[in-house]
């Protein structure tokens, strides 16, 4: 029966159908929620993975012990795991494995905009890249087929609006898996320089093998246009904008399959149209490709590699006529994302923008601590690097910084990169001082379990990683524990960290104010007659709060009580509410 | 058919992604082609939020581009105004009058645009304003301004009160069900 599917929620329909037993990966958008609807049917065992190394690490393994085996992740995960990547490529598979790896051209949730097609050709792993739902349930389904039959893991590449656009699939029916029983094979595997040296040679086989499959596979597909004046090579989220503008008008060559690219099918392609144009998101792949064969597309020189593309900047540069918009004439201040009322970060981010620290921040919804008033980060980079940078901001200055200095990172980041980097403090000893952000569970990606949640994908309890014993264990003597709601605790507990002369680790504790199992105070109530107006309740960026008529006003369909700006009313003007 | 496009507009936590979800299920129902877009991760922590519905005999791309919309839906009055410029000439805007104030003008840095009813409609717009947040707040909760909304676009659509009723049912938790249904019935008459 048809039915509206997620991108993401396809692909892991088509693993589903195609016998995926083992499923291992770390959340980011927009690939999270291929892994969360793998874990809803029973055939599949799926987890979260500490990294993404890991979730690949223990994909591969799966797939050596005979299991069909996936592991998803975003762009940038995929640099984390880049190192088995290279090397899996060597080994080749046993049973099926597939990567999926989902860009976001936009930035829409990522600190960076990179096109991850570059690994497929750097690691010579095949690429598909679905362009709707249902391509995305069938291409994950061929994938299997393509990663046993060619003896390669397959990469699966998302991007945002395939991931996160629902469109129309009709599911099928589970197919077993062949069983596949593990053989040991040293020359395979065991990628030491004797044997990676005569594996090498077999990829580069494998990948002509690529080729010739991709110049008559159906994932590749020509589709006649009635004028012969364009002719458009596309892929992924492209074609449908491509489609949308043009119709059947042009003759388009969609490919399914990235990489490798087929050679004859795009120059006969080239050959029967006037002018060959490559339409393609972010950086000019497929048009490197077809320079590399000889041929001048259209490309990046007229399509920016910035930005994702739409409908109506692929009809305006292929000089298409479209409908424009009217907006209407009127300054409208924009809605930045905002910590939410209640949050547990916000008490924190106050301490240490009143402390006037340099904080080094990392991944997660605490980026939001470096927007205005609290203004309190100072550097986002990726995963771990609050831990680790400023172990070097310290050791460079001397010491001079170590007073004034923290990293700020979020429970599921630490477990992640983090506890690398803290011990780096402790082996190579900075007087560092850490703040781990444990709202108990992975926010920004929409609440998934991790290490130190006591939970597991599935949602059954599991051995819960104990982050003080954890600290303490890598050689920092200096671990306590605060409540951010507490200004007072915080402060105190920041001054003295950061005067102590050994590293430290501070963990910010409470869980985070969406979770379902919180139980939140009846909203503050304001006193209009002992508000004098003073605004000091505006200093935490709470969006409860405003200034109404001179007087702060609390919105109490978003107050949740935490009872932080109280903190800091010095005329009793924001009162307890009472309790329904 | 020609492909037709809603614009579902917000803030992020109010329930633009269940109305998406409810109305996308529904036209499948009637045998169209149809693709959702959503948005996930940084936006939604309280930030302008956008998702797409598009449906027809086949629709290709999966977002709405300036000048396409037929409807602009709006879960709040500044997201109306923010996203004009993507109504198509001749489109509707369906707007909740609720005011939520975004952090620049909650800390001072800007003001809350005032008559902005007036002005989309002095610029020629055809707008449809709802108070959505008290006829939630009459339905039994705030939260149910989503369903409110949903109510008053039904009127639009040539979807049957059986149709809708039943979408709803898929889409919101039993316990729920009727303050949801009471809410969109007093969007729809309102």
């Amino acid at each position: 029966m048809k039915t509206l599917m997620l991108g993401n929620e396809a692909v892991a329909r088509g693993l589903y159908e195609a016998g995926c037993s083992f499923v291992s990966s770390y959340p980011g958008t927009p690939s999270t929620e291929i892994t969360e609807c793998a874990a809803k049917y029973p055939e599949i065992y799926a987890e979260w993975a500490p990294n993404e190394k890991v979730a690949m690490e223990a994909a591969f393994g799966a797939c050596l012990a005979g299991k069909r085996s996936f592991c998803g992740m975003k762009h940038v995960g995929l640099n984390v795991a880049a190192d088995p990547l290279f090397t899996i490529s060597y080994t080749g598979v046993n049973a099926g494995m597939i990567i999926a790896v989902a860009d976001d051209a936009g930035m829409h949730s990522s600190q960076n905009e990179q096109d991850s097609r570059h690994y497929a050709m750097a690691a010579k792993i095949p690429m598909l890249e679905p362009a709707d739902s249902a391509e995305g349930l069938e291409f994950a389904k061929l994938a299997y087929e393509l990663s046993e039959q060619f003896d390669t893991p397959v990469l699966l590449k998302m991007c945002t609006r395939v991931a996160h656009s629902q469109s129309v699939v009709e599911p099928g029916e589970r197919v077993e898996a062949p069983a596949k029983p593990y053989e040991k094979n040293g020359p395979k595997y065991i990628m030491m320089p004797g044997n990676a040296k005569r594996r090498h040679p077999v990829v580069e086989e494998r990948t002509n093998a690529l080729i010739a499959y991709a110049e008559t596979t159906p994932l590749n597909r020509v589709e006649e246009g009635s004028d012969h004046k364009m002719g458009i090579i596309t892929s992924s989220t492209s074609y449908q904008y491509v489609k949308e503008v043009c119709g059947d008008r042009f003759p388009v060559l969609k490919l399914g399959m990235i990489w490798p690219m087929p050679e004859k099918l795009i120059k006969d392609f080239a050959a029967g149209v006037e002018q060959l144009v490559v339409v393609e998101e972010l950086d000019g792949f497929i048009e490197a490709h077809c320079r590399n064969m000889g041929l001048s597309p259209v490309g990046k020189d007229t399509f920016s590699c910035i930005d994702e593309l739409n409908q109506n900047t692929v009809a305006e540069k292929l000089g298409i006529p479209y409908e424009k918009g009217t907006a209407l004439q009127e300054s409208i201040p924009p809605r930045p994302p905002v910590m939410c009322a209640g949050c547990p970060h916000r008490g924190l981010f106050y301490t240490l923008a009143k402390n006037k620290l340099t904080v080094l921040g990392d991944i997660g919804c605490y980026t939001l601590g470096a927007v205005a008033p609290l203004a309190a980060i100072d550097t986002t980079i990726c995963m771990g690097a609050s831990v680790s940078g400023l172990h070097g901001f310290n050791k460079a200055s001397g010491g001079a910084t170590e007073g004034k200095s923290v990293a700020v990172i979020g429970d599921s980041t630490f477990m992640h990169s983090g506890v690398t980097g803290l011990i780096n403090i402790a082996y190579n000893e900075s007087n560092s001082t850490v703040i781990i952000l444990d709202n108990s569970i992975t926010g920004m990606t929409g609440h998934q379990q991790n290490p130190t949640t006591g939970f597991n994908l599935k949602g059954d309890p599991c051995t819960k990683i104990d982050l003080e014993s954890l600290c303490r264990s890598v050689g920092i003597k200096r671990v306590r524990v605060v409540d951010p709601y507490n200004l007072a605790e915080c402060d105190q507990a920041v001054k003295e960290e950061l005067a102590a002369n050994e590293p430290s680790v501070i963990i910010s504790r409470r869980p985070c104010a969406l979770l379902k199992y919180v139980k939140h105070k009846a909203p503050l109530i304001a006193n209009s007659d002992k508000c004098v107006g003073c605004k000091s309740c505006m200093r935490i960026g709470c969006p409860a709060i405003s200034i109404v008529d001179g007087k702060a006003k609390i919105d109490n369909t978003l107050c949740v009580g935490c009872g932080v700006c109280q903190q800091l009313c010095k005329f009793d003007a924001l009162e307890t509410g009472k309790e329904a | 058919m020609e492909t037709k496009n809603i614009m579902i507009v917000g803030v992020g936590g109010q329930g633009t992604l269940l109305a998406s979800k409810l109305l996308g299920r529904l036209l499948l129902t009637k045998g169209y082609d149809v693709k959702v877009s959503e948005v996930h991760g940084m936006s939604q922590r309280g930030g302008s939020v956008v998702t797409y519905v598009r449906w027809g005999d086949k629709v290709y791309s999966p977002i709405i581009d300036k000048g396409e919309a037929d409807f602009i839906h709006s879960f709040e009055l500044l997201e109306a105004a923010r996203w004009t410029e993507y109504l198509k000439p001749g489109g509707k805007i369906i707007t909740n009058t609720q005011q939520v104030n975004p952090m620049p003008v909650i800390t001072g840095a800007a003001s809350y645009p005032q008559g902005l009813v007036e002005k989309m409609t002095e610029a020629g717009m055809d707008v449809d304003a709802i108070d959505a947040l008290s006829l939630a707040e009459e339905a039994g909760s705030a939260k149910a301004v989503n369903l409110v909304l949903m109510g008053r676009l039904a009127k639009w659509f040539d979807f049957t009160d059986e149709e809708w009723m039943a979408a709803i049912e898929k889409s919101v938790p039993a316990k729920f069900l009727d303050m949801n249904k009471k809410a969109f019935a007093l969007g729809r008459e309102a």
